[in-house]
């Protein structure tokens, strides 16, 4: 008697229970709950690299503070002393560079797929500029170092030397392999990357725009001046993409710049070194705790760079494309 | 009249500059193309296909092992990655009112946009420090490259499928997740197949994580815990030393490597066009 009673008691405050806190647990709730969760994992994860970049860099943090910053010594073997200042300078000059020589490209690339190309023909070059993005990084890399650097060095560097070497940025001995070539390669790989995104802003703006500069007797280049503008934001947003794709890219500018630790190259044709690289390079063969933990916190400022970067160029692309296409609906 | 003719050529010369951007922009495609093939077809025959990475100075050795270390890594890394990246992907579309859903598409775009390396080192710290170089960790680095990738895809490939085909079901009366489950995740089978193979083919190109959390590895494959070859990292290895019979290792391992990630590529681009023109 007794236990039956109880068990009904308890059987009943359960259901109080749940009627109160819960929702019925449906087919639907349940599913919704178990996606919800393997697509809150994504939070878990960068969660997780914040803490782990942190925990793992915290060595050298404690050792050198903000010193790492602005410190240009790297010198693992004697004093064991890491400052990154060079590694920061040559990944932001190398992409700058990068920028310079890809943006105007790709902004071409990206009119030339949405104004002037017919839509079956540029279905078929945007597959190509597609397949570009595919190719590893490594490749590029290879390709970098047996193809670009001979033909940079004996066909194009000796002349631009002849040309401009009363400037200092292309003076000294010509290597093949360095910082310009570096943001060449770089160039090469973030085009895909801004010439598709530029592309896709382009094709929505609306087409009210083109007819209006059409009907008023505007050439092709004028109807272009105007689409540019209108997604102007956009486009932006896509360099800024480009960019974070620069910083980050690693096997192919390890291959092509050099690896020279020191804070300013010469010129152009010189060695440098990128954050990118000098992880790629040296982490297998760090040997103390110390130096480990130097390269984590290189990889640490390259996660905040990046972070910053793509931050600020997802927010830029999805505001203009909403914004362009919400006016198109009106 | 002089200014007609002005914006006259200001327009020729601006579609010469154009035809020339596209031009420039598709030429490291040809010739990376045309030498990877030129000097990859010479180094490749049976040897290279069936033995493993030679020591310097033999003659006879190919990638083998690498190909069969590159073949588990990826198929592991598959395992963990394309399952989360579903799931998070039928979240995004089919909840894409709830409040959570914004903030995973904006995180999920930004995870996609970090620097592979740094994903290396995440392994690295997490797993490659408890179990030591090994397969495991470059899968599991691998994977959380994979699987932004995956989300994105399957949420795009979900919301091409037409709401009339959900009423239709929900109609009969079906749950919603039946309907999910059972119609709608068959409808879009072929676009969530399209975007798991395009990051399979992104992480058989990568080596900058593998380098990190797997290390370099001449052998076969010894077990999730230990080391493997691997092709994509390989071709750095082989590049950078200085023996020329590795070099031809190089150009043959890319070879390999561009032909299976090109032909992923092309393969699911044809593929998709068809099924939604």
């Amino acid at each position: 008697m007794t236990p039956h009673f109880k068990t009904v008691l308890f059987t009943r405050k359960v259901i109080e229970f749940r009627r109160i806190f819960h929702k019925p647990l449906t087919g639907d709730n349940a599913f919704k709950i178990l996606t919800a969760t393997f697509a809150s994992t994504i939070f878990l994860i960068i969660g997780l690299m914040v803490y782990e970049l942190i925990e793992g860099s915290r060595l050298s943090i404690q050792k050198f503070g903000l010193e790492f910053l602005i410190n240009s010594k790297w010198d693992p073997a004697i004093s064991q002393v890491f400052g990154a200042l060079p590694l920061i300078l040559g990944t932001l000059v190398t992409s700058l560079i990068a920028l310079l020589i890809g943006v105007p490209i790709s902004i071409g690339v990206g009119l030339a797929l949405s104004e002037y190309m017919p839509k079956r023909l540029g279905f078929a070059i945007s597959f190509l500029v597609e397949l570009l993005a595919a190719v590893p990084s490594v490749i590029y890399g290879l390709w970098g170092i047996f193809t670009l650097i001979p033909f940079l060095r004996n066909h194009v560097y000796p002349y631009l030397q002849a040309m401009f070497g009363f400037i200092s940025l292309f003076s000294g001995p010509i290597y093949g392999g360095g910082v310009l070539t570096g943001g060449i390669i770089l160039a090469i790989m973030i085009i895909p990357t801004i010439s598709a995104v530029s592309r896709d802003v382009f094709s929505v703006v609306p087409d009210a725009q083109r007819e209006a500069m059409i009907a008023i007797g505007a050439t092709k280049w004028e109807t272009s001046l105007t689409v540019m503008s209108y997604a102007r934001s956009g486009v932006i947003g896509a360099i800024i993409l480009g960019l974070g794709r620069a910083v980050g890219e690693t096997m192919a500018i390890t291959m092509v710049i050099g690896n020279k630790f020191q804070v300013l190259p010469t010129s152009l044709f010189d060695a440098w070194y990128t954050m990118a690289a000098i992880i790629a390079n040296e982490f297998t063969e760090a040997t103390y705790d110390l130096y480990v933990s130097a390269l984590i916190e290189v990889g640490l400022v390259l996660f905040l760079v990046t972070l910053i970067i793509n931050v600020l160029a997802r927010l830029i692309v999805w505001r203009s494309l909403r914004l362009v296409r919400g006016i198109a609906r009106e | 009249m002089d200014v007609y003719i002005i914006r006259k050529i200001k327009d020729k010369l601006t579609r010469v500059l154009i035809c020339l951007a596209l031009l420039t922009a598709l030429i490291p495609l040809f010739t990376i193309l045309g030498e990877v093939t030129l000097k990859g077809i010479s180094s490749i025959n049976i040897n290279f296909l069936t033995h493993s990475t030679p020591t310097v100075g033999e003659a006879n050795g190919g990638v083998a092992n690498a190909i069969q270390g590159t073949l588990i890594t990826v198929g592991l890394a598959s395992a963990i990655g394309v399952p989360i990246g579903i799931m998070s992907g039928i979240f995004l579309s089919e909840f894409s009112e709830h409040k959570l859903s914004l903030a995973v598409r904006f995180f999920n775009d930004v995870l996609n946009g970090f620097p592979s390396i740094v994903i290396g080192i995440f392994g690295y710290t997490l797993v490659v420090l408890s179990v030591g170089f090994s397969v495991i960790a470059a899968a599991f680095a691998l994977s959380i490259i994979m699987i932004p990738i995956v989300t994105k895809t399957t949420e795009e490939a979900l919301k091409l499928v037409p709401a009339t085909i959900r009423e239709a079901a929900i109609a009969l009366g079906i749950p919603k997740w039946k309907t999910i489950v059972t119609v709608v995740l068959s409808g879009a089978k072929k676009g969530i197949a399209t975007g798991s193979l395009l990051s399979l083919a992104r992480i058989a190109g990568e080596s900058a994580p593998v380098l990190i959390t797997m290390g370099y590895w001449r052998w076969w494959f010894a077990g999730l815990d230990k080391p493997a070859a691997n092709l994509a990292l390989n071709i750095y290895i082989f590049a950078i030393s200085p023996f020329e019979g590795w070099k031809a290792l190089a150009w043959g391992s890319s070879l390999v490597l561009i032909v299976l990630i090109l032909s992923i590529n092309v393969a699911v681009r044809v593929f998709t066009r068809e099924k939604y023109k």
